[in-house]
C-alpha cells in the first residue's frame, strides 16, 4: 500500500504541475488543494488519467472553517471536500477545494463528471449555502420545505431560529421563535499540544 | 379527442411500501414513470451537527440511529475514524468481536431487507420467518450490550467488555409454562459464543428456507428479472456501492480490497451479479448472508480460542477498569477527566469506511484538535443509491417503484441523518 500511495503523489505531482496548491499526505491518505477556477478539468482529468482513473465520487462534505481552531483559521471559510475513489487502481484521494468568496461561495458543479454528486451538491447547498454552478437542479434537500438559513454554518445555532407547534386557535401548526435556552454541557476546550504528556 | 397530460401523484411519505418518510413525487404517462422526484429529510436530526457539540465519546448512540437496523456497521466507522486520527491500537481480540458483530449485524440487516422486500411485493411468509431468526441475534445484541438494537457497544480503543460468558434465560409466565421455556432455554445453557455456534449451525437451513420460498418462485420473478436494470458504468458513476454495485458485476467489497479489523484474516467470498437487476441484488444478498455465516463461524473458533483484552490501555482514550480506578490516583485522574472533559483527538483530517451491509458507510472527521469534532460528515450509502431512484424507476410501472425502493434497502435513519 505504501509504495502506491508514493506513486499516487508522484503521479499527481507530475500530471498537475500548476494546477496543484497543496499536496498533503498523513496517515495513509492523499489530500491536495486546487483552485476553484479550474477545478473542473483538473477533476476531469483525475477521472480519465490512466494512473489516476478515479471513476467514483464517494463523497461531497460541504465545510466552514470559521471556528476552525477557536478562529486561528486564516485562508477562505468555505470548501468543499471530495473523497473520490479510484476501483481499478485501488485508491482514494482527497480534494479540497475553497470557495473563493466568503460572502457569496460559490463552485462548480462537479455533475457532469460524476452525476452522483446531484444530491451531495445539493445537501452541500442547503445545509451551507454553496452554490454550485452547472447544477441541474439545485433545491434544498434536508432542511423543511420554507426553510430559511444554512443549518450546518458555525454561526447558525444548534437550537434554530424556529419551533414549530400546534396551534388550537388557528386549528393549525405555526412556526414561532424559538422558546429553549442554549446549554452546553461540556464546554469546547482545545488543550495546548504538551498538555498532560508524559 | 381530449388532450392527455402527464399524471402527477404523490407517494408517501406516510406508506408502507415507502420505508419509512419518504416522500416520492412521480410524474406519469398512464401508468408510466416519467421522472420520480424523492423528497427526503423528514427524518433529519442534524446528527453531524449535533456531534460538532458532543464530545467524541457521546456521538457513539448517535451512530446506532443512523441506519438503525445496522447499528453496530455505523458505529464501527466512526471509532475507526477516532482511531485512525489518534492513532489507537486495538486489541486484536477486539478486531475479531468487532469482526464477528459486523457480520451478526449485516444478517440481521440482509434479514430485515428481505422480509421488508418480500411484504413490499406480495411475498408474505418470508418476513415471519426472517423475523424469527432476527430474534436470536437481537438477543445475541442484547447479551453483550444490554440494549437489543442502539448496542453502543463500539468504543475508540476496542469495545466495551468482553463477551459474556452466560445467555439470559427466557422465564415461565402465563404464555410459556416451565416446560416450554426449558426448551426455548436449551441453546442458552452455555456462553454467547455457544449460543451463536448453535445459530450458525441452524442458519443456512434458514437461508434454504427463504430461497426455496423465493429464488424460483414464478411471482417473485415476474416481479424482480429485468427491474430497475443498472449498468456496471452508471453504478460506478452514480456513486452506488455495496450489493447495488455487486448487483451489477463489479466485485468490489471494501472488506476485501480494504481490509479492516480482522477482515484480511477471514475466508470468505464476494457475490456478484451479472444484469444489474433487482433479482440479481436478491441473489447477491442471500449469498451474502450465507458467506457471513461463515465469517462469523470462523471468529467464533478464533475467540475461543484467544482470550485477551478488549479494550486498549491507552487511558487517554479508553476509561480504567473500575477496580483499578478505585485504588489508583493516575487512574482516578484519567477516568475524572474523560468522563468530564473527554478524550482530545489530535488535529487532522481521516476518512474512515466500512463495507456497511448497504455499501459504503463512510465517516470523514475533520478535529482542531479540541475534545468534540470540528466537523463530522457521514457519508451513508443510501443516500447516493435514493439519488439513483429517478434514473432507476424511469420507463417502470408504479408497481415497479415498490420493487426499486426494496432493491435499494432504503432506510431513512442514514439518508436523512
Amino acid at each position: 500500500m505504501t509504495t502506491d500511495k508514493k506513486s499516487l503523489r508522484e503521479a499527481l505531482e507530475s500530471l498537475l504541475t500548476d494546477q496543484l496548491l497543496s499536496v498533503q499526505e498523513r496517515l495513509g491518505e492523499v489530500t491536495i488543494v486546487i483552485s476553484a477556477s479550474d477545478m473542473l478539468p483538473v477533476l476531469t482529468m483525475l477521472r480519465d488519467a490512466e494512473d489516476m482513473r478515479f471513476s467514483q465520487m464517494t463523497d461531497l462534505c460541504g465545510m466552514d472553517y470559521s471556528a476552525y481552531a477557536d478562529g486561528a483559521w486564516e485562508g477562505r471559510r468555505f470548501a468543499a471536500v471530495y473523497q473520490l475513489l479510484s476501483i481499478v487502481h485501488n485508491r482514494r484521494l482527497r480534494v479540497r477545494i475553497f470557495a473563493e468568496e466568503d460572502d457569496f461561495p460559490v463552485l462548480a458543479s462537479v455533475t457532469p463528471i460524476w452525476p452522483g454528486a446531484n444530491w451531495f451538491e445539493r445537501e452541500a447547498f442547503d445545509l451551507f449555502g454553496i452554490i454550485f454552478t452547472g447544477h441541474p437542479d439545485l433545491r434544498r434537500i434536508l432542511t423543511d420545505y420554507g426553510f430559511v438559513g444554512n443549518p450546518f454554518r458555525k454561526d447558525f445555532p444548534l437550537s434554530g431560529h424556529v419551533e414549530m407547534r400546534y396551534d388550537p386557535e388557528q386549528q393549525r401548526v405555526v412556526y414561532q421563535p424559538v422558546t429553549v435556552e442554549p446549554r452546553e454541557v461540556t464546554p469546547r476546550i482545545i488543550r495546548e499540544q504538551t498538555y498532560a504528556s508524559n | 379527442m381530449p388532450e392527455i397530460k402527464n399524471y402527477t401523484m404523490n407517494f408517501g411519505p406516510q406508506h408502507p411500501a415507502a420505508h419509512g418518510v419518504l416522500r416520492l413525487v412521480l410524474e406519469l404517462d398512464g401508468e408510466v414513470i416519467q421522472r420520480a422526484d424523492p423528497h427526503i429529510g423528514l427524518l433529519h436530526r442534524a446528527t453531524e451537527k449535533l456531534a460538532e457539540h458532543k464530545t467524541f465519546l457521546q456521538s457513539v448512540p448517535y451512530m446506532d440511529r443512523l441506519d438503525y437496523v445496522s447499528m453496530l456497521c455505523n458505529e464501527h466507522a466512526y471509532v475507526q475514524a477516532i482511531e485512525k486520527l489518534a492513532g489507537i491500537e486495538v486489541p486484536l481480540r477486539a478486531q475479531y468481536i468487532r469482526t464477528m458483530f459486523d457480520e451478526i449485524t449485516r444478517i440481521l440487516n440482509h434479514l430485515m431487507w428481505l422480509g421488508a422486500h418480500g411484504l413490499d411485493i406480495g411475498a408474505m411468509t418470508v418476513f415471519l420467518y426472517t423475523f424469527r431468526e432476527r430474534e436470536d441475534l437481537m438477543d445475541a445484541y442484547e447479551a453483550v450490550s444490554g440494549a437489543r438494537m442502539h448496542a453502543a457497544y463500539y468504543r475508540p480503543g476496542g469495545v466495551y467488555r468482553d463477551l459474556p460468558e452466560t445467555m439470559p434465560q427466557y422465564e415461565a409466565s402465563k404464555i410459556h409454562n416451565a416446560a416450554a421455556v426449558k426448551k426455548m432455554n436449551e441453546n442458552r445453557q452455555g456462553s454467547l459464543l455457544d449460543f451463536l455456534e448453535d445459530f450458525t449451525r441452524r442458519f443456512p437451513t434458514y437461508v434454504d428456507e427463504y430461497e426455496t420460498l423465493l429464488t424460483d418462485n414464478r411471482i417473485w420473478k415476474q416481479r424482480t428479472v429485468g427491474i430497475g436494470i443498472v449498468t456496471p458504468e452508471r453504478a460506478l458513476a452514480l456513486g452506488m456501492t455495496g450489493p447495488m454495485l455487486r448487483g451489477s458485476g463489479i466485485e468490489w467489497d471494501l472488506r476485501k480490497k480494504q481490509p479492516y479489523a480482522a477482515y484480511d484474516k477471514m475466508d470468505f467470498d464476494i457475490p456478484v451479479g451479472v444484469n444489474g437487476d433487482s433479482y440479481d441484488r436478491y441473489l447477491v444478498r442471500v449469498e451474502e448472508m450465507r458467506q457471513s455465516n461463515r465469517i462469523i463461524k470462523q471468529c467464533i473458533t478464533w475467540l475461543r480460542a484467544n482470550p485477551g483484552p478488549v479494550m486498549t490501555t491507552n487511558h487517554k482514550y479508553a476509561p480504567p477498569a473500575r477496580e483499578s480506578m478505585k485504588q489508583n490516583m493516575e487512574e482516578l485522574i484519567h477516568h475524572f477527566k474523560l468522563f468530564t472533559e473527554g478524550m482530545h483527538v489530535p488535529e487532522g483530517e481521516a476518512y474512515a469506511a466500512v463495507e456497511h451491509p448497504k455499501g459504503e458507510f463512510g465517516i470523514y472527521l475533520v478535529s482542531d484538535g479540541g475534545n468534540k469534532p470540528y466537523r463530522l460528515k457521514i457519508r451513508a450509502p443510501g443516500f447516493a443509491h435514493l439519488a439513483a431512484l429517478d434514473e432507476m424507476a424511469r420507463g417502470h410501472m408504479i408497481a415497479d417503484v415498490v420493487t426499486i425502493i426494496g432493491t435499494q434497502d432504503i432506510v431513512f435513519g442514514e439518508i436523512d441523518r
